[in-house]
């Protein structure tokens, strides 16, 4: 049976999305960008790092556009005030989480958290730096994984167990202390799961994985196959 | 016409930040004319002066010089930038934060230190336990961040202050 056929309003324009389909990824088919660092077309969203949050006109609360199933008649604000200031302490609050020292890091000038912030105008943080003793894991022979990068957006995760099968990563403890794992907890080189494919480094939206050898701003990342990988195999964003 | 008085302080950073801003190369030659550079690394004056328009900080603030250094800078400034990443975040000069000064002294000065194996401690100021952002001390009118931040927009940035109009939005500014 095809989908539905739903009208919901974007921003004021009507838009036929079909039945099953996120508000991210109706904005996306009209071509219309959400900012988000966790969504990566392909993979299974899970509204990690809450900067898709859209306003649905008659509801107080906020929508995680990834997550939110389009509904027949749903008007849907995807800019605003209020947004764009959540977007902004949200980002703000990633920052000053970890280590996030642009100026040598292998991602510098080709980084999803980097080009966010100065999308949303970012140019200083309100908030005091966490400044975190974190460590890297470089037991991989081919890749590197550096927690101070690290935004738990977990689409390593999810490229791992969905589109690779091999399911090496996951996120272990809560809130601050929350950590990219590899299988129970053991170092990323001793991991007999790990297919050395490099699927979460091309996924990694910052420089926490990357590959070894590269020096500052050398960590271009290509996570487009991704997408074209889960499509051909028929997997269910 | 009144010259804008300009100071630049170098804080824990690597100059990088002064540097460009002599990159502005011949651009700075109609700068000079509506300047007056009275203080920082590029000119001879020991005392920061009373009455300032505007400073420009390199650097983050790492001891308990450069607090009173910032604090004095805000009190004689009318306009305080925080001239780069270190100033904006901590950057660089910050990464020692993860480690205790007495570590980190011992480390530099005696563990890899090739020669005289001492570590200073007369006429220097001693490093605080963390090395932070300008904008933890004094309230900072304009951030700056980049690493450095390219001449243009320092250029840019100095026109607009000439021209009295707020800079912040205008810039295209990033971190690193």
């Amino acid at each position: 049976m095809p989908p539905k056929k739903i009208s919901i309003r974007i921003d004021g324009e009507m838009v036929n999305a079909a039945g099953g389909q996120s508000i991210m990824e109706a904005a996306q088919a009209i071509g219309k960008k959400i900012p988000t660092l966790c969504y990566l077309k392909g993979l299974k969203a899970v509204g990690a790092c809450r900067l898709c949050m859209v306003e649905l006109s008659g509801v107080e609360r906020l929508f995680a556009a990834c997550t939110t199933p389009v509904q027949e008649g749903m008007a849907v604000i995807t800019n605003s005030p209020r947004l764009a200031r959540y977007r902004r302490i949200t980002v703000e609050l990633l920052l000053v989480e970890r280590n996030h020292v642009c100026a040598v890091c292998v991602s510098n000038g080709h980084c999803e958290l980097q080009d966010m912030a100065y999308a949303l105008g970012i140019t200083n943080v309100r908030f005091a730096y966490n400044f975190p003793r974190l460590p890297l894991d470089l037991s991989h022979p081919r890749f590197a994984l550096d927690h101070n990068r690290c935004i738990l957006c977990t689409r390593c995760v999810r490229v791992c167990a969905d589109i690779e099968g091999a399911h090496v990563w996951d996120i272990s403890h809560r809130g601050i202390n929350a950590r990219l794992v590899s299988e129970l907890n053991a170092r990323w080189g001793d991991s007999a799961s790990c297919t050395s494919c490099g699927k979460c480094v091309q996924a990694c939206p910052t420089g926490a994985l990357s590959e070894k050898g590269k020096s500052v701003q050398e960590m271009v990342k290509d996570s487009g196959f991704i997408t074209s990988l889960a499509h051909s195999r028929g997997v269910q964003a | 016409m009144r010259k804008m008085k300009l100071a630049t302080i170098w804080l824990d950073g690597c100059s990088g930040c002064h540097m460009s801003l002599l990159d502005l190369d011949t651009a700075l030659i109609p700068v000079a004319r509506r300047v007056d550079l009275v203080y920082g690394p590029l000119v001879d004056a020991h005392e920061f002066p009373e009455d300032v328009d505007v400073t420009f900080i390199e650097g983050a603030v790492s001891t308990h010089e450069d607090v009173e250094k910032v604090q004095q800078i805000r009190q004689n400034s009318k306009i305080v930038v925080s001239l780069g990443d270190c100033a904006v975040t901590g950057n660089v000069a910050a990464m020692r934060n993860t480690v205790s000064v007495k570590k980190l002294m011992q480390s530099i000065y005696v563990e890899k230190s090739d020669r005289d194996r001492l570590i200073p401690d007369e006429n220097l100021p001693q490093l605080s336990p963390l090395c932070r952002p300008v904008q933890d001390f004094v309230k900072i009118d304009i951030s700056v961040p980049g690493c450095p931040p390219p001449s243009k927009m320092i250029g840019e940035l100095l026109d607009n202050l000439l021209d009295n109009r707020k800079p912040d939005a205008a810039l295209k500014l990033r971190f690193g």
